[in-house]
């Protein structure tokens, strides 16, 4: 039963060194907030998944909080490289990091059959790639048909963390707009954190929006404005700006760093 | 910035966006991701075919866009959207299946059969340039039902041998895609800065069927990895219009 805390209190609750941990928001809703707050309080030998890094796992690879990474496209959206991703794998800076990597669709079923609790999922897809040969992926026929088809295995992490535009104060939340892959997220794994911009007295129903119960729910913590550079429909828009910034700035280790230090691991920062 | 005048000549960049949106007029869905493919949809939308669905990755079906989005997640495509989807939905249900027409893909590198890569640049656990990776092109490569590949027209990209296979075109040659059990067509063309290749009919490899206006057909052979075939009947894609690319320097200039 999800349980209302503030954000240091739900991070230090739910994620645990080592742990296994998807961040999810696919271009929308991306939980940066308590991204931050997993480095401001040095997690370290995470296992990072998320199917589009963004500059959140940037951040966090460049900080050498991730020992692997699970993801299907590492790139900053509409610009164009992850640098801290890039040379985390180029040339092992800061750390080595343990790659798997699939498609979309591929992550995508992998947290479908996590939700549903089945050990795997089956598609069509990677036939004819050189994925086949790096990824976890296995043909399987239809045993109605015959058909050739393919297998993923589910994604069980131990802790899920999104970020939604509202909760209640008994921990139900409402989130809207491009609902990306976060509902299987949250129910695919065994623990969750849900940051939101906002805690009402009562959910207003929206149409169109994805409701997940308190029940599912593990730690529900306020972070306004907590998606910011992405953003929440309807409360806080996108900070194209601040994407451009980055493939500037984090070109340079030390850049970065430095950046790090001043804005997201100092005391005053966020708070 | 404000909308050019006509009269200033069009860039390569310009010219390749112009024929991508000439190619959507029949289409009735396309599938785009940012950059180039999403300005020529838009482009398309507003010249050629006002009823065209959008449909970007983010799950946003029938996005009505005024503006070049920076990112296939901003606001207004899911503002302006007829219908919103997760990622598992737009991928099993909207995707797999082959319920959209058209796709645009770009790439780092593709081959003859019009294999892409997005993946790596060298050998994949030492690479040398780390790619972002294969994102939903395979699964949109094998189902939609044509494939526009845009990518600029270097020795660079366009390779005698890939360095990772991320999205099949034609993988081997005839019979591949049917052999893997693809739904769709495959690719239709490969828009770049300097012409269009279109896969020959029963060889499936590309060939160059058009060079963009004072383009010359050496020009092409040069920036091309491989023996570059080329169409007994080369044609010159028709210049953009006036009214082309005073819509595209408006749209750009937003």
């Amino acid at each position: 039963m999800a349980e209302l805390m503030s954000l240091p209190d739900a991070v230090a609750a739910v994620v645990g060194d080592g742990d296994s941990v998807a961040l999810e928001g696919f271009t929308h809703l991306i939980p940066f907030a308590a991204g931050h707050e997993l480095m401001r309080q040095g997690r370290t030998e995470l296992e990072l998944i998320r199917m589009t890094p963004d500059l959140i796992y940037d951040q966090l690879i460049g900080m050498g909080v991730a020992r692997r990474l699970v993801f299907s496209y590492g790139g900053n959206p509409g610009v164009g490289s992850l640098h801290r991703f890039r040379d985390a794998i180029e040339h092992d800076w800061p750390r080595a990091v343990e790659i798997e990597e699939h498609s979309h669709a591929g992550m995508a079923n992998r947290y479908v059959a996590g939700a549903a609790r089945l050990p795997f999922a089956v598609m069509r897809g990677y036939v004819g790639t050189d994925l086949v040969g790096r990824t976890q992926v296995a043909e399987i026929a239809c045993p109605f048909t015959g058909e050739q088809l393919v297998a993923v295995p589910a994604l069980t992490p131990e802790v899920a963390i999104i970020h939604a535009q509202e909760a209640d104060r008994r921990g139900n939340v409402q989130l809207w707009g491009i609902p990306g892959v976060q509902k299987e997220a949250v129910l695919a794994a065994k623990r969750s954190l849900v940051t939101v911009e906002r805690i009402v007295d009562e959910l207003e129903p929206r149409p169109g929006a994805t409701v997940l119960p308190n029940w599912v729910i593990d730690a529900v913590a306020a972070a306004p404005g907590g998606s910011r550079p992405s953003y929440s429909l309807g409360i806080t828009a996108r900070d194209n700006d601040f994407y451009k910034f980055w493939d500037e700035l984090s070109r340079d280790r030390d850049a970065f760093v430095a950046w790090m230090n001043e804005h997201v691991l100092s005391e005053m920062a966020h708070r | 910035m404000s909308a050019e005048p006509t009269g200033a000549e069009p860039t390569a960049a310009e010219v390749q966006t112009v024929v991508a949106a000439r190619r959507l007029r029949r289409a009735e869905s396309v599938f785009i991701g940012v950059g180039r493919p999403s300005t020529a949809a838009i482009l398309a939308r507003q010249l050629h075919n006002p009823e065209l669905v959008l449909v970007y990755e983010s799950g946003t079906i029938g996005a009505k866009p005024v503006h070049i989005p920076l990112s296939i997640g901003d606001g207004e495509l899911a503002e302006t959207a007829d219908l919103i989807v997760s990622v598992p939905e737009m991928f099993n249900y909207w995707i797999g299946p082959g319920r959209i027409d058209v796709a645009f893909l770009g790439a780092a590198q593709v081959d003859r059969y019009a294999n892409l890569n997005s993946t790596v640049i060298g050998d994949y656990e030492h690479p040398r340039t780390r790619l972002p990776g294969a994102g939903g092109a395979p699964e949109i490569a094998a189902s939609c039902g044509e494939v526009i590949v845009i990518a600029p027209h270097t020795q660079r990209t366009f390779v005698r041998k890939l360095d990772f296979r991320t999205t099949v075109g034609f993988g081997d040659g005839p019979g591949c895609r049917e052999r893997l059990g693809f739904r769709g067509a495959g690719p239709t063309a490969v828009i770049t800065d300097l012409g269009v290749l279109e896969p020959h009919p029963e060889t499936k490899q590309l060939v160059l069927t058009y060079v963009h206006p004072g383009v010359e057909q050496a020009e092409v052979s040069e920036a091309t990895g491989w023996e570059l075939e080329i169409a007994a009947e080369l044609r010159t894609t028709e210049p953009p219009t006036d009214a082309e690319l005073v819509a595209l320097r408006e749209l750009v200039s937003r």
